[in-house]
């Protein structure tokens, strides 16, 4: 497996929104910390060491 | 308490030995500079094996405080080989338990589980000066049967000179300073190593910018037997506490001060106890035993030996506490070196088979040195947002299970395996189970009168499962059937087992000039 780079969201615009949604209404602090455990929730989920070092290079820009 | 004190007595006090009096200095196969957990298992392992030794330390007595007190199963299982596990296991508290809270919440406990049919639990929790005085009692009673072992108290080096074929100290007694040669010099003299220092060399690594607060404390609480590990406590804020038992009631207290503070005014009692009573509840009595604040650093020396000196223990490697993997890795660096020494010193192996010891317990120290840096950044983050990512580990632990291999209290000392050692023969058992390829330390299993440990160890040891085998050279034949644990552990076949009961070889048949190439590796002598 590797990183998919390719649109990959049959809704992107309502995933985006989602992402904000869930950030409503926080200090940045209680943003910060909520983007720390969806990192941590997708790291687990993508579970791949491999994929995860692709996605940190890609990140990284 | 009778022995609370142990550590203020004189245990081997100085006497005037001939060798002062000699008119030339009088060269000694080994000498060990320290009498600590690692200098007495040293000594006891190689008097076991008829090499004469004698160990130096500038005082005559135990530490002071219960210092090293997790011992972990390996450790163990050398001193069972050494013949002084037993009195350990029964003195030692045996847990199994860890509890982890973040503020005044549990977010999870874990259980060691330790597997079954092994002779050693996973650890036990022993004072440091409880652990040197049995193996001082040990050390006395092989004097008795006659082990050339000497103990020199009050004897401090005072200068170390390098030869190519042997070092010289000067030793400082009571009675002025004198002279001795050794073929070989062990430093077991701790992380502050005067023989490293003397001998002007390198010990690089990391320092954290923290300090610790360790307490003995003295109590009749009803607390479980348990590891309980506090993020952020309400009774330390934003630092970390470790509360965990040791044998005839005391507990030990670690909390963590950050690094702007005033060390001699952290120890004295009138701030210590307020912190302890927070800790423990007003209604909790108790006795502090002994206090102190330190620091620590993850380093190690770029060789452990330095021609005709060998560093063993703290003096060659430092971590963090997090994960005991102190006083664990300094007794296997014993383990790992006195059989060597022996075949160098009886003429059945080459000097270089001593680089072996360098190279694998080099290893060992990387693995330790990374482990317990891992949970020293975990446990003390260092910026805001490994504080944030370390939070939120924390915080999802306590409802997902995902999270919580990420939550990291210290990773507890296990051995290490010598993949890619030079000794190693190359494994013709690839579909045997991995945990006894070549390089690992063996798992122990139960046998049909005891357990395999204790049948191995101190020689080569041919170990044949479940197949034919018969001995070779120097290595004795143990037959046992493949069945039960042997067979999961092992599957069947002949493996080759070093004195440090570590796995060298492994066939699925016996073939005698197969084991005799292996021998000849495991021993230095086939570079």
């Amino acid at each position: 497996m590797s990183l998919n780079l390719q649109p990959n969201l049959k809704c992107p615009d309502d995933a985006y929104a989602l992402l904000l949604e869930a950030h409503e209404g926080l200090t940045k602090a209680e943003s910060d910390a909520l983007n720390a455990r969806l990192i941590l929730v997708l790291l687990n989920h993508v579970g791949d060491m491999e994929v995860l070092r692709e996605a940190i290079e890609a990140a990284r820009g | 308490m009778a022995d609370a004190k142990i550590f203020e007595q004189s245990l081997y006090p100085y006497q005037r030995h001939p060798d002062q009096d000699a008119a030339a200095p009088v060269r000694h196969p080994v000498i060990v500079v320290g009498a600590g957990p690692v200098g007495l298992t040293t000594a006891i392992d190689l008097g076991l094996q008829g090499v004469p030794v004698v160990v130096l330390d500038d005082n005559d007595r135990v530490s002071t405080g219960s210092r090293a007190i997790c011992f972990a199963k390996r450790p163990l299982e050398i001193f069972d080989r050494l013949g002084c596990g037993q009195v350990m296991v029964d003195k030692g508290v045996v847990w199994n338990t860890g509890r982890v809270f973040m503020g005044e919440r549990q977010v999870y406990e874990f259980n060691l589980l330790p597997e079954g049919g092994h002779r050693r639990p996973a650890f036990i929790n022993l004072q440091q000066y409880h652990l040197e005085q049995m193996l001082l009692d040990r050390l006395r009673e092989l004097q008795a049967e006659g082990a050339p072992i000497q103990l020199r108290g009050k004897s401090r080096v005072s200068a170390i000179g390098q030869h190519d074929d042997h070092a010289t100290v000067e030793i400082d007694t009571p009675e002025g300073s004198y002279d001795l040669e050794a073929d070989w010099l062990i430093a077991c003299d701790g992380a502050g190593s005067p023989t490293r220092k003397m001998l002007g060399l390198d010990f690089v690594g990391r320092v954290f910018e923290d300090n610790f607060l360790i307490a003995d404390v003295t109590m009749q609480a009803d607390f479980p037997t348990e590891r309980w590990f506090w993020f952020d406590p309400p009774f330390n804020p934003g630092q970390s506490a470790l509360l965990h038992k040791q044998p005839d009631g005391v507990w030990r207290i670690d909390l963590q001060l950050g690094w702007d503070i005033d060390k001699e005014v952290e120890k004295r009692p009138e701030n210590v106890i307020p912190r302890i009573r927070a800790m423990l509840g007003e209604d909790v009595a108790f006795d502090l035993e002994w206090v102190s604040v330190y620091t620590f650093q993850c380093r190690r020396m770029e060789r452990f030996r330095r021609n005709r000196v060998i560093f063993a223990g703290d003096s060659a490697h430092q971590v963090s506490p997090f994960g005991a993997r102190g006083a664990n890795s300094g007794i296997q660096d014993a383990d790992n070196l006195c059989w060597k020494l022996k075949l160098v010193l009886e003429g059945s192996a080459p000097e270089a088979l001593l680089d072996s010891y360098d190279a694998e317990r080099v290893h060992g120290a990387e693995e330790n040195i990374l482990n317990s840096t891992r949970s020293t950044d975990f446990i003390t983050p260092k910026s805001e947002i490994s504080r944030i990512f370390r939070d939120a580990a924390l915080h999802l632990s306590e409802r997902h299970a995902f999270a919580r291999p990420f939550v990291n209290s210290g990773r507890l000392s296990v051995p290490c395996t010598y993949d890619g050692s030079a000794l190693n023969t190359s494994d013709a058992m690839p579909e045997a189970p991995a945990r006894s390829r070549p390089g690992s330390p063996c798992p122990d299993a139960p046998l049909a009168d005891g357990f395999l440990l204790d049948r191995l160890g101190g020689r080569f040891t041919i170990l044949a499962v479940g197949v034919e085998g018969e001995a070779v050279g120097m290595a004795d034949l143990l037959s046992v059937p493949a069945t039960g644990e042997m067979a999961e552990r092992y599957a069947s076949g002949i493996y080759l087992i070093r004195p440090d009961q570590h796995i060298a070889a492994r066939w699925p048949a016996f073939d005698a000039d197969m084991i005799r190439a292996a021998l000849s590796r495991a021993t230095g002598n086939t570079p």
